[in-house]
């Protein structure tokens, strides 16, 4: 089977972010990128639909700057055969890079279209439905674990208070979520390898967005943790102050 | 705490290429998602973690600057290196124990062994299934091995093993002992020969050494053979220099000792920054304070010169330039660096430095383990000052 999946390039989740004197953007000096975490579990998804059905391809594709290329050997590394980065230079919307996305893989013969439920760090989580409906396909969305009938996905979603198991037909496009698909190590060898699989970049052939990031601020910061007395004598204190304060009880 | 970011105040990074980038990052969230969780408990409990070496295996450090031919990940020596720092960073006892499957166990059956003893032995080392030891050291000679008293004596058809090797890394565990012998008159330096020895032939034994206050997450063990019998073949062929074999052993693995000894000083550092910036005494960070200031940036230039040297001395030894000398001064300056970089951390955590959820005592505890093995510091004192004057002063 044909697996593509596709990946976004982040900030680390543990980077401290600064925003840039423009406000409009982060401060990328000194920061470290990663696959999205959310996308490692599509990857992994996909490099397990590979070893179950031994046999069949899973190459990855991005839009993004051509520093994005480290971010697919990353993935080419984990043990995806090959790679695709549609280089844009300026800044997409879900929609925008959606579109570049779509023109790609319309002619892929991908039999399943992966993706992380989310980028972390925007956190939008349009790309994956947006893709599935310019290419006209099913989507299933916050997918933690799925597997094959004879034309279908059969996927399973972590909903509130139950879990609905869904059919879709294929080709299909699955967004997916933390769940069984904890993501390999890389392996050294594989690394080694990462470096002769094919990696291709080439111009994204859509480069717009219809959204601008008007202005970025730092959160305000947590206050300060606080101490009780030690033991049991802190109960009452402790409980009066989340019912009253924190509003937890 | 959150997850080890690195100490790179020189940028480092910018050196690196991409492949010894992800390598680090590979080795490094491997060793917080598996190794961090369980050192602790290991540890006080005097247990190696021998679950993890499956993993170990399947990552591919093991051997990982050996070809891929034999099963290993033919990295170049400062990826090597990178992942020595990294496993450190974690545990000494965990690096010690790959070093000495990589550099003392792999790298003798690579470097003098037969084909057969290759085929045999380094697929299985490199994936974890077999674990190898290397005894050297003995009961009475420690820092001068050439007068090692375990003999190998030629017989109709193979070799008769007798004698005692002391301070084992492995030893327990191993299901091969790369095992240093005399096969000549005692004293003779060029009559030292290597075996590789199935530690289930008849007359081998091993025993946990009891006792220890450091490297406590580490198979240290007492050898003994008695009457060992192995056939023609257990000889390691191309090593017939005398004891300048075991020596080329140990050069490879202090190498690796130099970048492993960074690790654990970047370990200890990370803890003692982020303790002083939220430990509050005297309604401030002890951060705030002048001497914890200048325990830091002592801290932070000892890592950093460190740092520095293993970089050099990895490019060089990439180009095949690198001398035993160099590799002295590293790892001699190293372990020094890294044991005060422990002690001014455990010092820096107060009472809580004492206790095992934190991780500088641990490090300092082992990092005398480390200063003391692979050669002394004052052994590798004496190594560069022969090479400065031209005197032998052992
Ligand atoms: C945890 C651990 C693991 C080990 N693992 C292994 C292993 O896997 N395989 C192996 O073969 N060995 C191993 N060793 C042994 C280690 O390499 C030796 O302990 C080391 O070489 C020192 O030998 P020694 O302990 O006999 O000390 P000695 O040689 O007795 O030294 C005692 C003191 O004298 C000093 N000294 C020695 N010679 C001189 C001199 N000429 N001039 C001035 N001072 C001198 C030393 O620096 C030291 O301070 C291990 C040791 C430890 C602690």
């Amino acid at each position: 089977m044909k697996v593509v999946v596709c990946i976004k390039r982040v900030p680390d989740t543990e980077t401290h972010i600064r925003i840039s004197e423009t406000g409009t953007d982060i401060d990328t000096r000194g920061v470290k990128y990663i696959i999205s975490p959310y996308d490692e579990f599509a990857i992994e998804a996909g490099l397990r639909v590979k070893e179950n059905m031994e046999g069949g391809e899973v190459s990855l594709l991005t839009v993004g700057a051509s520093e994005a290329q480290e971010t697919l050997r990353n993935g080419l590394a984990m043990g995806a055969d090959k790679a695709t980065l549609l280089r844009a230079d300026s800044y997409m919307d879900g929609l925008g890079t959606a579109k570049a996305l779509a023109v790609e893989l319309k002619n892929s013969n991908a039999q399943l279209i992966l993706f992380g439920v989310k980028a972390a760090g925007s956190d939008q989580q349009q790309v994956g439905p947006m893709v599935a409906t310019l290419l006209d396909l099913p989507c299933v969305t916050g997918v933690s674990s799925f597997k094959f009938g004879d034309t279908v996905v059969i996927c399973r979603r972590e909903i509130e208070g139950r879990v609905e198991v869904v059919e879709a037909d294929l080709p299909a496009v699955l967004t997916i979520t933390k769940g069984e698909y904890e993501p390999r190590y890389a392996s050294l060898k594989g690394i080694m390898a990462a470096k002769r699989k094919p990696l291709e970049e080439r111009e994204a052939s859509f480069n717009q967005s219809g959204i601008r990031i008007e202005k970025l601020s730092q959160p305000p910061t947590r206050g300060a943790g606080r101490i009780l007395e030690d033991g049991p004598d802190a109960v009452p204190e402790l409980v009066r102050l989340l019912r009253e304060e924190a509003n937890a009880l | 705490m959150a997850r080890f970011q690195g100490i790179d105040f020189y940028d480092l990074d910018a050196l690196f290429s991409e492949e010894e980038r992800m390598i680090r990052d590979t080795v490094r969230s491997w060793v917080e998602d598996r190794l961090m969780p369980i050192i602790g408990q290991a540890y006080h409990k005097h247990r190696f973690p021998t679950e993890l070496i499956p993993e170990l295996g399947e990552l591919g450090v093991l051997g990982a600057n050996l070809p891929e031919q034999y099963g290993c990940a033919e990295l170049n020596n400062v990826a090597y290196g990178i992942i020595m720092q990294e496993l450190e960073r974690g545990d000494s006892g965990v690096r010690s124990f790959t070093s000495v499957q990589s550099a003392l166990v792999m790298y003798p059956i690579y470097a003098f062994g037969s084909e057969e003893q290759r085929t045999g032995w380094l697929p299985k080392l490199a994936s974890g299934e077999a674990i190898g030891c290397f005894g050297l050291t003995e009961p009475d000679f420690g820092s001068n091995p050439a007068g090692m008293i375990t003999t190998a004596k030629q017989t109709s058809d193979g070799w008769l093993l007798n004698g005692a090797k002391m301070w084992i890394t492995n030893g327990s565990m191993a299901d091969v002992a790369i095992t240093w012998a005399q096969t000549s008159e005692i004293g003779d330096v060029k009559g030292i020969r290597g075996f590789v020895v199935p530690t289930d032939t008849p007359g081998f034994s091993a025993k946990d050494q009891e006792g220890k206050l450091s490297l406590l997450a580490s198979d240290t063990s007492e050898l003994v053979l008695q009457d060992v019998e192995l056939p023609d073949t257990a000889m390691l062929p191309g090593g017939s220099e005398g004891l300048k074999n075991p020596l080329m052993c140990l050069t490879q693995a202090r190498y690796g000792i130099a970048w492993g000894a960074v690790g654990a000083a970047m370990a200890c550092f990370d803890e003692a920054l982020s303790y002083s910036k939220e430990r509050l005494i005297f309604d401030t960070p002890i951060g705030g304070k002048q001497i914890q200031q200048v325990r830091l940036a002592d801290m932070l230039t000892g890592i950093t010169q460190g740092q520095l040297l293993c970089y050099r001395l990895g490019r060089m030894k990439d180009e095949g330039t690198m001398t035993p000398q160099q590799v002295s001064l590293a790892k001699r300056a190293n372990c020094d660096m890294a044991t005060n970089v422990a002690r001014e951390a455990r010092r820096l955590l107060g009472a809580n430095g004492i206790l095992v959820e934190y991780h500088s005592m641990r490090h300092m505890a082992n990092l005398e383990s480390v200063y003391t093995y692979e050669g002394t510091h004052d052994v590798h004192s004496l190594i560069l000052g022969q090479a400065l004057t031209g005197i032998s002063a052992f």
